[in-house]
């Protein structure tokens, strides 16, 4: 195994990325609107909630960014420098934003902590979905509004229906990986009582085995569970899941055909829903005859989106590894304990799914009118 | 570190998400000035409002309409909008919230609207009369969307106006932000708490009339 960082280091590392990207995301942003005429008249923050606390000042950070969207993308119409304006704000609102749940970061981490992906694919997860999200806001935009000309009320309610099919598919996708996940726990329950443990197998080794298997055959467990759920043998890491086969990519080849396919579920789930955001500056840049500005700052949205999305990603697989490693030393219960995690992860996106789709969790849904 | 702790951990990291739902931030902004109209025996019968949206979402607003004159809309043109403007904002009861010393009270649908386009920006008017007509001692108005997709700012100049009402009412208003309503303070734990369907509420603009 090559060398690499303890879990918990790329942790912590990760987490002062995050902290170091905002931190400099800001100072800079300040200091480049103090530079640009355009940005200078900060708008009147009424709206700016007195905000303590992250949260808080995550939410007054993305309105203030978002506020300002379309008076660069105005000055952008006579002055083509307020263009690189825009794309920062851009940049940085979906940075912010992605704390949002409409960008899926609950239904990545989660995905990725059920299925021990790997951060590298986490990483990989985040930026597709983000692209595909980028993607679809600009389709809609280009097609109702730059070539059919639709009104804004057609886009509403064809927004509200993505935003809807959405939650559906993030409540399946759930209902997937709860099934999937819920047998593998329970035969995790059922092995674990019968035979505790095998004594004398190097903790490290299962780790090892666990990288290099699972993580690339993970998904073709159910065709062959059968053959292994009576395997009593104290397999206890559950190798139900590595059926055998060497084929397909390992854990790095990300872009092999089968990682792709692999994760092209969560993708989907994830990409399929535009952010409102996104698409009211698009139909705002066609407005102004700039549908090409707009353009740029949705993909520059998506990308700082993905940052976010990917850090948590990290954090939350490096979370994982770090419960894995620990429990490794239980012999017996630790595996049936990080089946349990992972059914937990799996139940979480159901649950996030379902409440999304019954209106229990209110996100930002499309208000048409 | 035992599995207890790891558990915690987990559950704190879900916990984290939750509170990403709540995280939503505005995407329209309106500025709003309402009158509060009064009837001559002193009765309050409704709300008139005047709502002026940003202008990204008014250039959405307008999108695939045709005006006569290029980058201008007539209040005819602007008619069918302003119809689906009306009778969409039914479904989020008009973001307008009557309490008449302390019961609900109800609005019926509005009435003389429409639609103004002026300086790249839209102006939704509107009349919501009151289901019943109250003359209570305090009546309070709030303005606000629950979650949050609105942001809801009364107008810096004459945001309340009191039409015709009897002489010696009072009338308070709180912003969102100005530190004297009762919940803008946003905090984690403000988050955290329960469902956060009343969300929005952080944001409410409260008019208070207290009448003799």
């Amino acid at each position: 195994m090559k060398p690499k960082l303890s879990p918990l280091a790329r942790g912590l590392l990760a987490c002062a990325v995050v902290v170091a990207v905002l931190g400099v995301a800001d100072a800079a942003l300040h200091e480049l609107l103090a530079q640009n005429p355009f940005g200078a008249p900060r708008p009147a923050q009424a709206a700016e909630p007195e905000a303590s606390g992250l949260i808080g000042w995550l939410l007054a950070k993305q309105s203030e960014f978002y506020r300002q969207m379309s008076s660069t993308i105005r000055a952008a119409k006579t002055d083509g420098s307020a263009v690189w304006t825009l794309l920062f704000i851009s940049f940085a609102y979906g940075i912010f934003h992605a704390a949002g749940p409409g960008h899926g970061k609950a239904v990545i981490a989660s995905y990725l902590v059920a299925n021990r992906e790997t951060a590298r694919r986490g990483i990989a997860l985040s930026f597709a979905s983000a692209l595909m999200q980028s993607l679809v806001a600009i389709l809609i935009v280009g097609i109702s509004a730059w070539v059919l000309n639709a009104t804004a009320k057609t886009m509403c309610k064809a927004e509200g229906a993505i935003e809807i099919a959405s939650y559906a598919l993030i409540a399946l996708f759930g209902l997937r990986l709860v099934w999937v996940k819920g047998r593998t726990f329970i035969r995790a329950l059922q092995s674990a009582q019968p035979v505790p443990a095998i004594a004398g197998v190097p903790h490290d080794h299962h780790d090892h085995g666990h990288h290099h298997h699972h993580d690339a055959h993970h998904h073709h467990d159910h065709d062959h569970d059968h053959a292994h759920s009576h395997h009593h043998h104290g397999d206890h890491h559950v190798h139900d899941e590595h059926c055998g086969h060497s084929h397909g990519p390992t854990p790095s080849e990300l872009a092999g055909p089968g990682g792709w396919r692999r994760g092209f579920g969560a993708i989907l789930t994830v990409g399929i829903r535009p952010c409102s955001g996104a698409i009211l500056v698009l139909v705002f840049a066609l407005a102004q005859g700039l549908f090409w500005a707009g353009i740029a700052a949705t993909f520059l949205m998506g990308l700082g989106t993905a940052i976010t999305v990917a850090a948590i990603a990290v954090v939350a697989v490096s979370a994982k590894d770090i419960a894995a490693r620990l429990s490794a030393g239980r012999d017996g219960g630790g595996a049936l304990f990080m089946r349990g995690i992972e059914f937990g992860a799996a139940a979480l996106v159901l649950l996030f799914g379902a409440g999304l789709l019954f209106g229990y969790i209110a996100a930002e849904r499309t208000t048409c009118f | 570190m035992g599995m207890r702790a790891l558990f915690g951990l987990l559950l704190a990291a879900a916990m984290t998400f939750a509170a990403g739902a709540a995280s939503a931030h505005p995407h329209v902004w309106i500025t709003a000035t309402s009158e509060l109209l009064y009837a001559a025996d002193g009765s309050i019968t409704g709300v008139r409002h005047a709502w002026t949206f940003d202008d990204m979402f008014s250039a959405y607003a307008v999108q695939g309409l045709e005006g006569k004159t290029k980058g201008a809309y007539t209040r005819e043109e602007l008619g069918p909008l302003a119809q689906t403007n009306v009778e969409s904002l039914k479904e989020y009861a008009y973001f307008t919230f009557a309490r008449a010393d302390g019961k609900k009270e109800r609005f019926n649908e509005p009435v003389d609207y429409f639609l103004d386009y002026k300086d790249t920006v839209l102006t939704l008017h509107f009349t919501l009369p009151l289901k019943n007509p109250v003359k209570p001692k305090q009546l309070v108005l709030e303005v606000f969307d629950r979650s949050f997709f609105i942001d809801f700012q009364m107008a810096k100049d004459n945001p309340v106006k009191l039409v015709g009402a009897p002489a010696g009412c009072q009338m308070k208003l709180d912003r969102p932000n100005d530190g004297t309503a009762t919940a803008q303070k946003l905090n984690e734990q403000t988050f955290m708490d329960g469902p956060n369907a009343n969300f929005g509420m952080m944001f409410a603009n409260k008019i208070t009339v207290d009448c003799p």
